[in-house]
C-alpha cells in the first residue's frame, strides 16, 4: 500500500527538479521563477503527505499559507520582469548589474 | 489497488511534467507543463485525502499563478534562443548540487522512517465525522484567524506592490478632467460682445 515514504520520494525528486531548474536556466528568469512555483509545490505535497500520515490538521492549513506566499511571490516576480524588461529589453538575468551586488 | 495505480500514475505524470518544464525550448511549453504537474499534484493531494487543499491547487495554481506567467510569457517579445546559451556549462554544476540535494533528502527520509523523531501530541487532530473542508474551516476560522489575516495581508501587499510597480503614466493622451468641466460656469465660459459695423471681431 502507498505509505508517506512514496509521497515524501516524489516530493524529493519534485524539490530536486526545481534546484536543478535554477541552475540549468540561469539566465531565463521565467523559468527561474517557474522552477520556484514547483518547488513550493513539492513542499506543499510534503506537508499534505504529513498531515495525512499524522492525523494532523495543521499541515494542511500551512500548507494554505505556503500557497499563499507562492502567488504573492509568482505577482511581485513577475511585475519586476515586466518593469526590468521594460527598461533593458532582455530579461537575461546575468548582465543584471544595476545595483552593483 | 486501484490506489496504487493511481498513485504511480499522478506520481509519474508530475515528475515528468516537472521535468519538461526545466528542459522545455519554450517558456510557453514551459506553462503548460507546469499547469500538467499542478493538476497531477493536486490528484495526489486528493489521493491522500485533502480535498481542500487539492481543489485550491487547481483553483489558485491553475486559474491565476499558471495564467499569470502564461500572460507575462506572451506579452514580452524576448529572443529565447538567445538565453538558452548557457545552458550546456551550467548542467554540470546544476547536476552536482541537484545530486547532493537528493541524497540528502533521501538520507533525510531514511533517518525519519527508522523512527528517531518522537513527535509531540497532535496539534490538531482529524475527526473522522466531518469533512476535511469542514475541518480546516473550524481550524482557520478559530484558531489560526491571525495567521489568516496575515495571510490577507500579504496577499493584499502584492497586489498593491504588482499594481505600484508596473503601473505608468502615459503622456500626451488627453482625458476627461471631469473636475474642472464641473467648475465651469456660463460667466467665464460665454461672453457677449457687440462688434461695429465693418470691425471684425477678436475671438
Amino acid at each position: 500500500m502507498i505509505s508517506v515514504g512514496h509521497y515524501l520520494a516524489v516530493s524529493a525528486v519534485l524539490f530536486t527538479l526545481g534546484v536543478l531548474g535554477i541552475f540549468i536556466n540561469r539566465k531565463n528568469i521565467i523559468v527561474i521563477l517557474m522552477a520556484i512555483e514547483l518547488i513550493l509545490l513539492a513542499v506543499n505535497i510534503n506537508l499534505v503527505a504529513f498531515s495525512a500520515a499524522l492525523g494532523d490538521l495543521v499541515g494542511q492549513v500551512f500548507s494554505m499559507f505556503v500557497l499563499t506566499v507562492a502567488a504573492g511571490e509568482a505577482a511581485i516576480g513577475l511585475a519586476i520582469l515586466v518593469i526590468y524588461f521594460r527598461g533593458r529589453g532582455t530579461i537575461a538575468v546575468d548582465d543584471a548589474n544595476r545595483m552593483k551586488g | 489497488m486501484i490506489q496504487l495505480f493511481a498513485f504511480y500514475l499522478f506520481a509519474t505524470i508530475v515528475i515528468a511534467s516537472a521535468a519538461m518544464v526545466i528542459f522545455a525550448r519554450n517558456p510557453v511549453h514551459s506553462v503548460m507543463w507546469l499547469i500538467l504537474a499542478f493538476f497531477n499534484a493536486a490528484g495526489l493531494m486528493l489521493l491522500a485525502g485533502a480535498e481542500f487543499i487539492a481543489m485550491l491547487l487547481v483553483i489558485v495554481y491553475v486559474g491565476a499563478v499558471a495564467v499569470l506567467f502564461l500572460f507575462v510569457v506572451m506579452m514580452l517579445d524576448i529572443d529565447f534562443a538567445e538565453l538558452r546559451a548557457g545552458f550546456v556549462r551550467y548542467l554540470p554544476l546544476g547536476a552536482l548540487v541537484a545530486i547532493i540535494l537528493a541524497a540528502e533528502l533521501v538520507f533525510a527520509v531514511g533517518a525519519w522512517s527508522a523512527g528517531g523523531v518522537d513527535l509531540a501530541a497532535r496539534a490538531a487532530p482529524v475527526v473522522a465525522d466531518k469533512s476535511n473542508i469542514q475541518q480546516i474551516g473550524e481550524l482557520l476560522y478559530t484558531r489560526y484567524i491571525f495567521l489568516f489575516e496575515a495571510a490577507g495581508i500579504v496577499l493584499l501587499v502584492a497586489m498593491i506592490g504588482a499594481i505600484v510597480l508596473t503601473h505608468r503614466k502615459r503622456g500626451g493622451v488627453r482625458t476627461q478632467n471631469i473636475s474642472a468641466q464641473n467648475r465651469r460656469r456660463p460667466e467665464e465660459a460665454t461672453r457677449l460682445v457687440d462688434p461695429g459695423v465693418g470691425q471684425g471681431m477678436e475671438l
